[in-house]
């Protein structure tokens, strides 16, 4: 799941590039164009999403019983 | 007998030793090899320790003024070689090497080694370029392979957070150097991988001699960055050491800040690109919306959006015209065969026969034939005599 996520965010950053590029050419018509725009805006939300929602954690994976545990790892010694 | 008198001191024996070993030049200059133990750095900056082999052991000190010249800090267990010079302390009726320098034994079988190992693996495709994984633009979570203390981890959290403060890290910790550190490592890579626990490793640690680092040139560690299916950003060593991690790791960061910086994206700069991107969405829109618009308005300007009347009301002038010169042509041609006609009746007219009658002649005629010659008509033959007024018979006498 995880590793999904970080493919979409590097294929919509690249989709977006292309759909830019793509735009300023200004090779395409004008329902096309508008398209294209309200697909990128569609992709930036994503992106910015991405980017915002990912939550700061620092932890340790600690070996119990056998069994990998994670705990939060202190670094301020 | 008087023993005291031939009796000498301490102080004289360890006197004459000393003078009898200064005298052995292969003592005041040897190259001793063993391993260190008892190892102290006096805080007056000179080191106190004791080489030993199995079966025997020597004391040794190192001055300060040669100790600061090391590039290592000696440690027990260390196989060394000390170079120096053998003298009594005659204080204490000890006799101990007098190190000037000191090498690190076997460095030379770990070079081999080193070697060896790197020429096999090369040869194998492990270093090969295409094998290397690409480092995940925005990966979810870095996993950290290092020591859970020292300034390895430290920085590699510092310049994570300050690139990124929503981050992520997994520290898995591992002895990065001694006994055990290969293996623990090795195993540690591929439980990552197992356990799917992060999105990209970096392998880190600090800068050491190469026995330090030697755990980075083992092969089971080798073969494990290889296999990893996780992108490995291996930072091992100062920037100029280069172990065998660092030819197959996907990528090698000089230093563990370094691989913090290239496993971690700036969100900033992230968001920044984004923004700009979006703002050229908008941009380029306007403008595609703003040159329909013009072209829109240039079709409009146009003559035939303008006065669309205009082009027939001309071509009904032209047709009027038209009709105009031909029923001219009709007239002037009905004009001529009517004066034409005129002439001809005229001519016929004054070419009439029996307008000469008026005249006072007379068209005679002899069963319906006229009379030109006296040939014609016999005596006594009836005739017609035509008048311009009428008709009278008359006979031949």
């Amino acid at each position: 799941m995880d590793k999904q996520k970080n493919e979409n965010f590097e294929e919509a950053i690249k989709k977006l590039e292309n759909i830019v590029s793509e735009l300023e050419k200004g090779n395409l018509n004008l329902d096309e164009s508008v398209e294209k725009f309200e697909e990128g805006i569609n992709i930036s939300k994503q992106c910015n999403e991405i980017l915002q929602n990912a939550e700061k954690r620092i932890s340790i994976l600690l070996e119990k019983n056998g069994e990998i545990i994670e705990e939060e790892f202190n670094t301020e010694e | 007998m008087n023993y005291d008198a031939i009796a000498v001191t301490v102080t004289d024996l360890n006197k004459y030793i000393k003078d009898k070993i200064a005298e052995d030049e292969a003592l005041s200059n040897i190259l001793v090899k063993g391993e260190i133990s008892n190892f102290k750095h006096h805080y007056t900056g000179h080191m106190y320790f004791t080489l030993k082999d199995e079966n025997s052991l020597v004391k040794c000190i190192m001055f300060k003024t040669y100790a600061e010249k090391l590039k290592f800090e000696p440690k027990d267990g260390m196989k060394v070689m000390i170079f120096g010079t053998v003298s009594v302390f005659e204080r204490d009726g000890i006799y101990q090497i007098y190190a000037k320098t000191i090498q690190e034994d076997g460095i030379g079988d770990l070079y081999q080694k080193y070697e060896e190992l790197k020429k096999m693996l090369e040869k194998e495709g492990l270093f090969d370029e295409n094998a290397k994984k690409k480092i995940p633009l925005m990966p979810k979570v870095i996993g950290v392979l290092t020591s859970q203390t020292g300034s390895v981890i430290r920085d590699i959290i510092n310049v994570s957070t300050r690139r990124n403060p929503n981050v992520y890290i997994r520290l898995l910790p591992v002895p990065v150097q001694g006994s055990g550190a290969t293996e623990k490592i090795a195993y540690g890579i591929r439980m990552m991988n197992e356990e799917n626990l992060a999105d990209v490793l970096i392998l880190a640690r600090g800068g050491g001699s190469l026995e330090d680092l030697w755990p980075f040139n083992e092969e089971i560690v080798a073969r494990e960055i290889y296999e990893s299916e996780i992108p490995i950003i291996s930072a091992v060593g100062h920037e100029t050491d280069f172990t065998i991690a660092d030819f197959i790791a996907d990528l090698r960061a000089p230093t563990p800040s370094a691989a913090a910086e290239l496993a971690v994206p700036d969100i900033y700069e992230l968001q920044d690109k984004i923004n700009t991107y979006n703002s050229r969405l908008r941009v380029s829109l306007k403008k595609k919306i703003e040159l329909m618009k013009l072209r829109y308005e240039k079709c409009m300007a146009s003559r035939i959006f303008k006065d669309p009347i205009k082009d027939i009301n001309d071509k009904y002038l032209l047709l009027d015209s038209y009709t105009k010169n031909l029923e001219n042509i009709m007239k002037n041609r009905f004009k001529d065969i009517k004066s034409s006609y005129v002439e001809k009746v005229t001519k016929l007219d004054t070419l009439n026969p029996l307008k000469t009658l008026i005249r006072g002649y007379c068209l005679a005629e002899c069963d319906g034939k006229i009379i030109k010659s006296v040939n014609d008509v016999n005596n006594g033959d009836i005739i017609e005599l035509k008048f311009s007024d009428g008709n009278k018979n008359a006979k031949i006498i």
